[in-house]
């Protein structure tokens, strides 16, 4: 048994998670407690983080002709941690022009995820 | 120059502006006007497009740009007007304003005044920093501002001095951006910013953070090449025998906010100098009768959505004041923070109504509660399981509590 401590993202409270884990016959690792959370969401996101973590990737995309340079834009639903820089690297090569609305996608399923890439902000055309 | 009336004059068009001026339209006033002083609507948030906003009022984490755009899209919808790229110079304490923006220069008469002008960053002066002032020293927010918003990069090797939520994500950031940051410092004994932010933009890039430790010296000459460091003790004097040396082209402050209150002290309102921003009732209303103030320019705030809920507050304040509904009571009930508490917030109520009492504690703590008493008598008390100065803690106080009071006393206990 392993006793392993971690912070709660999903919302700004930022619990203090303990999680107890054991392994189980078959080798994988198996949760059996989790406590110090204020919400139910708190078990539910150790769970993930523990087993397959995941993070929402946010940056800027070039913009053409638009009344800024930048569009802020992030994915549309988490990937997997070890995933972050491989997306970086597709919203860093990608380009487009203006104008640009909320929500948009500008990149469908970078680096094989499942996910998109979509603008967070608009842009007009100048 | 030319002179114009408004009812309502709402000066800033961040969260704050934006949440008045709506709810001062939907309290039935007609002739609401915002003035902003950059090109967009939005404030502060336009730079920060990082995610978490918005969990509290719409149960989604957005990002600074999404949770505005809700607020511009209702601003517009309601046909509000606003003047952009226009400053305000001055306001007195007739409520008259002088504006400029690149064509002229206009007073305008206000029926009554909301300042939602927000804060800015501490800088290096305000901290006293060692050592030299060569080139490659930014605040976090400045640096946010070149990074998200004009598309220039600040340095590749950085050090961030301060655990503020701002230079924690900046580390994030820049880290995406390809730099290399190598630490974030704080000389207190505990972060000063948010637990989540410590494990999402610190944690998950391997970036270290060490508290109690201080930056003596800056070096460079044309441009920064690095820090020198020092473990501190509990009067935050550096330790002897612990400086060593930290390479770096960058260095982010990340110190905290200053409300941006040249307009209002120049109104002549009263400030606060636990809040840095203007004392206020339970109205909002500062001083000077008809000019309130709401959201980070009152006090700094950690969650947009409480400077939404307080800013909506405001704007059905002012159109009340307007209708003749608001007067100064006769006496005040004062509200006075005691034992590990920093700030109260308003300072004085009337006893009129419900309110929201906002208050933020000295030193991090758990399972204590927050005591408000008018005497021995208990008038609200919360329970809390942590307390940290990081998060402004909200209790809500209802005017049946109050009768007969003439101080409450907040404390921890
Ligand atoms: C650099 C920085 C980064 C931040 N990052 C975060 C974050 O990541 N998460 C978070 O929850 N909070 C963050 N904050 C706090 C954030 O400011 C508040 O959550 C919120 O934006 C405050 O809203 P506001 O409307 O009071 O102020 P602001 O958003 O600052 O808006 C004030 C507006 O008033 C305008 N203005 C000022 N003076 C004048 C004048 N004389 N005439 C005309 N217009 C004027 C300004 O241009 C600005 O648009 C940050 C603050 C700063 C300074
Ligand atoms: S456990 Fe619940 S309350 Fe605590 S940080 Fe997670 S989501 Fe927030």
């Amino acid at each position: 048994m392993s006793k392993k401590e971690l912070t709660c993202i999903v919302c700004p409270n930022g619990c203090q998670l303990e999680a107890m884990l054991e392994n189980s016959d078959s080798g994988s690792l198996q949760i059996t407690e989790i406590t110090g959370h204020l919400c139910e969401k708190g078990p539910e996101w150790a769970e993930q983080e523990l087993t397959h973590p995941v993070r929402t990737v946010i940056s800027n995309i070039l913009v053409e002709s638009g009344d800024l340079p930048l569009v802020s834009v992030r994915t549309d639903a988490p990937v997997p941690r070890n995933m972050i820089f491989d997306v970086m690297k597709e919203i860093k090569a990608a380009k487009t022009k203006a104008p640009v609305a909320i929500g948009q996608i500008l990149i469908k399923h970078p680096a094989g995820t499942g996910c998109n890439i979509i603008a967070t902000k608009n842009v007009r055309n100048v | 120059m030319n002179t114009i009336k408004h009812d309502v004059v709402v000066i800033g068009g961040g969260p704050a502006g934006l949440a008045a001026a709506i709810a001062a339209r939907k309290s039935g006033c007609k002739d609401v006007l915002l003035i902003e002083r950059d090109k967009r609507l939005g404030g502060i948030l336009n730079q920060c497009i990082h995610d978490g906003f918005g969990l509290h009022k719409f149960d989604e984490a957005l990002t600074g740009p999404e949770y505005a755009q809700r607020f511009i899209d209702e601003f517009n919808s309601l046909g509000i007007d606003s003047m952009l790229s226009t400053i305000v110079l001055s306001v007195d304490g007739k409520r008259n304003l002088y504006v400029s923006s690149r064509k002229s220069l206009t007073r305008i008469e206000a029926g009554s005044v909301i300042l939602s002008m927000g804060c800015r960053e501490r800088t290096a002066g305000a901290i006293s920093l060692p050592g030299t002032r060569p080139a490659g020293i930014y605040t976090a927010g400045a640096a946010q501002n070149f990074i998200n918003l004009q598309n220039i990069m600040v340095g590749k090797k950085v050090v961030i001095l301060g655990s503020g939520d701002i230079g924690m994500i900046m580390a994030r950031r820049m880290t995406l951006e390809g730099a290399k940051v190598e630490a974030v410092f704080e000389i207190l004994p505990y972060p000063s910013g948010l637990a989540r932010n410590i494990q999402q933009c610190l944690n998950d890039y391997d970036i270290p953070l060490y508290l109690s430790t201080s930056v003596i010296e800056i070096h460079g000459k044309e441009r920064v090449t690095g820090v020198t460091v020092a473990g501190t003790d509990k009067n935050f004097k550096p330790i002897p025998g612990t400086e060593r040396h930290v390479p770096c082209d960058t260095i982010l402050l990340s110190v905290g906010l200053i409300p941006e209150n040249e307009l209002t002290r120049g109104a002549g309102v009263q400030m606060e100098a636990r809040t840095g921003g203007a004392g206020v009732d339970d109205t909002f209303m500062t001083g000077v009768p008809g000019i309130f103030s709401c959201g980070n320019v009152l006090h700094v705030h950690d969650l947009v959505d409480h400077v939404s809920d307080e800013a909506s507050l405001v704007g059905e304040y002012a159109v009340r004041y307007l209708d003749g509904e608001i007067k100064p009571p006769e006496s005040y009930i004062k509200i006075e923070p005691q034992q590990g508490v920093r700030y109260v917030l308003p300072q004085k109520v009337s006893g009129m109504r419900d309110f929201t009492l906002s208050l933020r504690v000295t030193t991090p703590s758990r399972d204590r509660a927050v005591w408000v008493k008018d005497g021995d008598r208990k008038v609200a008390r919360k329970k809390m399981i942590r307390l940290h100065p990081a998060e402004m803690i909200r209790i809500n106080i209802k005017k049946e509590k109050l009768q007969g009071a003439k101080v409450l006393e907040v404390s921890v206990e």
